[in-house]
């Protein structure tokens, strides 16, 4: 991924209010850059779906400005839309129609020479090439989502919009779509996906966006998203309780529970120095046993939830 | 221009046409052939000629049109309201196609399917009656014209309509009276001075009256003036149809 380069999708102070007066997007600003894989999170209603809509064409954006690869998308629509793939949150599928004819329709429908090789490829890539000529409706719900995915693929985009795709499939569909992903990655295509499932966005996110309330709180790079907010806690469970921390061992910032049998060292994973030697010799000398240890990480799902809340916080003046 | 964009609504719907063949094509035309057994044969038979045509022979041009009108809106609405309906219209709206190449797509096959419907009905009533057409090139401008501005009305309708009911509520409540009480199976001339008055507000009756004069050479109105009526009319249709996609009218929020 090369970040000096152009941004392939950029949006600038980007709002939506509905006719109900309702903002779902409140001034975002994003750059996605090419072969990029951005996963965004956030809770339900949290505008991600609104988001994805008014990039696509969807939805009409009340204000702000959004480019694909340089051409903004209202004034050279035929050609921002023509680059990108949409595999909507719903199954949204014509029941009579046939696989391949659902498939050969989007992608004239994009603008593009029928090309039956390409179809066959695709549809072969998701496991769907012997349903070919079946009726949608008789299709299972995974097939289904993989067949969403075909279309969306069908027009050779490069730039794919996932919402939530993988919501209501079984673990080894899940597998195979994150294989999927992985490949386009591979093709240099750009992936931004919204996803429930946060260990998925950790698992295969280049970067990580947070949407809150229809803002975005947060985008940064995973690694160093999680190196930054991704500490670890040491948990020492004592032989025998005490009522207050050693003088000596201030300089560590031990927690104590209010049992008065545990305490609590949070390092650095990244830091050269984590201090657990030098902390368990001091306690050592300080006279403190401990009959077990563990240590444990923060997930980014904890991260989410705590930049939730306190987002939420600052919105309402109350916790959530 | 987005060719393969067009294309492709206007293969899939006519597909689906394909899909549908006795809703589409064989209801049609027996419902046709019923008009002519009980109008044309049993109860033409006992009428006697209209401006000099029989009865039968007379009420074909009606017949076509009030098969044109129905198939054209119900065609055309049904096409872009189902989509809304299961929500395969995201598709759409994301794909980099214009307003008037998804209008060309949808109401070009709404339109090619009723101008088939209106030529078979035309071979149906070949069978039960002497069939005389005067003006065969005006004829199929008014078949094609009346085809194309009442696929784009029918248009309009699935745009606007939010559940199944709007969406037959026009055809049923608006379009049928107005075709039967617009001239298409008696003249104006047999009914009372002040009725006659009162037709002349039913737009129908311009389009019957046109195509009767195709086939015939008689006519309730001037066929220039039926012309200029079909054509006005497809003008207001495109401008509704323009407006409701600058606006995103009930497509996008």
């Amino acid at each position: 991924m090369d970040v000096a380069a152009e941004p392939i999708l950029s949006i600038r102070n980007l709002n939506k209010t509905y006719a109900d007066g309702f903002q779902a997007l409140k001034d975002i600003n994003l750059d996605i850059h090419k072969g990029e894989i951005i996963a965004l999170l956030g809770p339900n209603g949290a505008g991600k779906t609104t988001l994805i809509s008014a990039i696509c064409g969807i939805v009409r954006p009340s204000s702000g400005q959004v480019t694909v690869a340089g051409f903004d998308i209202v004034k050279d629509f035929r050609k921002t839309r023509s680059l990108i793939g949409l595999v909507p949150q719903e199954l949204t599928t014509d029941a009579f129609e046939s696989v391949w004819s659902t498939l050969a329709f989007s992608r004239g429908l994009f603008g593009k020479a029928p090309d039956a090789a390409h179809l066959e490829e695709v549809l072969r890539a998701l496991s769907l090439w012997d349903k070919k000529d079946k009726k949608i409706l008789t299709l299972s719900g995974g097939m289904k989502r993989r067949l969403m995915i075909a279309k969306a693929l069908s027009h050779q985009p490069s730039i794919l919009f996932l919402d939530e795709p993988t919501a209501g499939v079984d673990v080894s569909l899940r597998k195979d779509m994150w294989n999927i992903v992985n490949e386009l990655k591979d093709e240099e295509v750009t992936i931004i996906l919204t996803t429930h499932y946060i260990e998925e966005a950790e698992e295969i996110a280049d970067r990580i966006g947070i949407i809150n309330n229809g803002e975005l709180i947060l985008v940064q790079e995973k690694a160093s998203l999680m190196s930054k907010l991704g500490k670890k806690q040491l948990h020492l469970d004592l032989a025998a309780g005490i009522d207050s921390i050693p003088e000596q061992l201030s300089p560590y910032k031990l927690e104590l529970t209010s049992e008065g049998n545990r305490l609590i060292y949070t390092f650095d994973t990244q830091s050269e120095h984590t201090g657990i030697t030098a902390l368990l010799d001091d306690l050592n000398l300080a006279g403190i046993r401990f009959r077990d240890l563990n240590t444990t990480q923060r997930s980014l799902e904890d991260i989410f939830v705590n930049l939730v809340n306190e987002s939420s916080e600052e919105n309402t003046g109350a916790p959530v | 221009m987005n060719f393969y964009g067009v294309m492709a609504i206007y293969k899939f719907e006519m597909a689906r046409t394909g899909r549908t063949l006795i809703q589409s094509i064989v209801a049609p035309v027996i419902t046709t052939s019923l008009y002519f057994i009980v109008f044309g044969a049993a109860i033409g038979s006992r009428i006697q000629q209209v401006e000099g045509v029989s009865y039968g022979a007379f009420i074909v041009p009606g017949l076509i049109m009030l098969n044109l009108l129905m198939n054209s809106i119900s065609n055309a609405s049904f096409g872009i309201y189902f989509p809304k309906f299961v929500g395969t219209v995201y598709e759409m709206l994301s794909a980099p196609i214009s307003t008037f190449e998804v209008v060309l797509g949808y109401v070009g096959a709404a339109a090619t399917k009723s101008v088939l419907l209106g030529l078979i009905i035309l071979a149906t009533a070949a069978v039960f009656i002497d069939l005389q057409i005067a003006h065969p090139v005006i004829m199929m401008l008014f078949i094609v014209l009346t085809a194309a501005s009442f696929s784009l009305l029918g248009f309009i309708l699935g745009i606007w309509a939010d559940n199944f009911e709007k969406l037959s509520v026009v055809p049923m409540l608006l379009v049928t009276p107005l075709v039967f009480l617009g001239g298409s199976f008696y003249s104006t001339d047999m009914l009372p001075p002040f009725w006659q008055t009162v037709t002349l507000f039913n737009p129908v009756l311009y389009l019957v009256s046109g195509l009767r004069w195709s086939f015939y050479e008689i006519a309730e109105v001037n066929v220039l003036v039926s012309l200029a009526s079909i054509v006005a009319f497809m003008l207001v249709c495109l401008g509704i149809v323009y407006y409701m996609f600058r606006t995103g009218y009930k497509l996008r929020v």
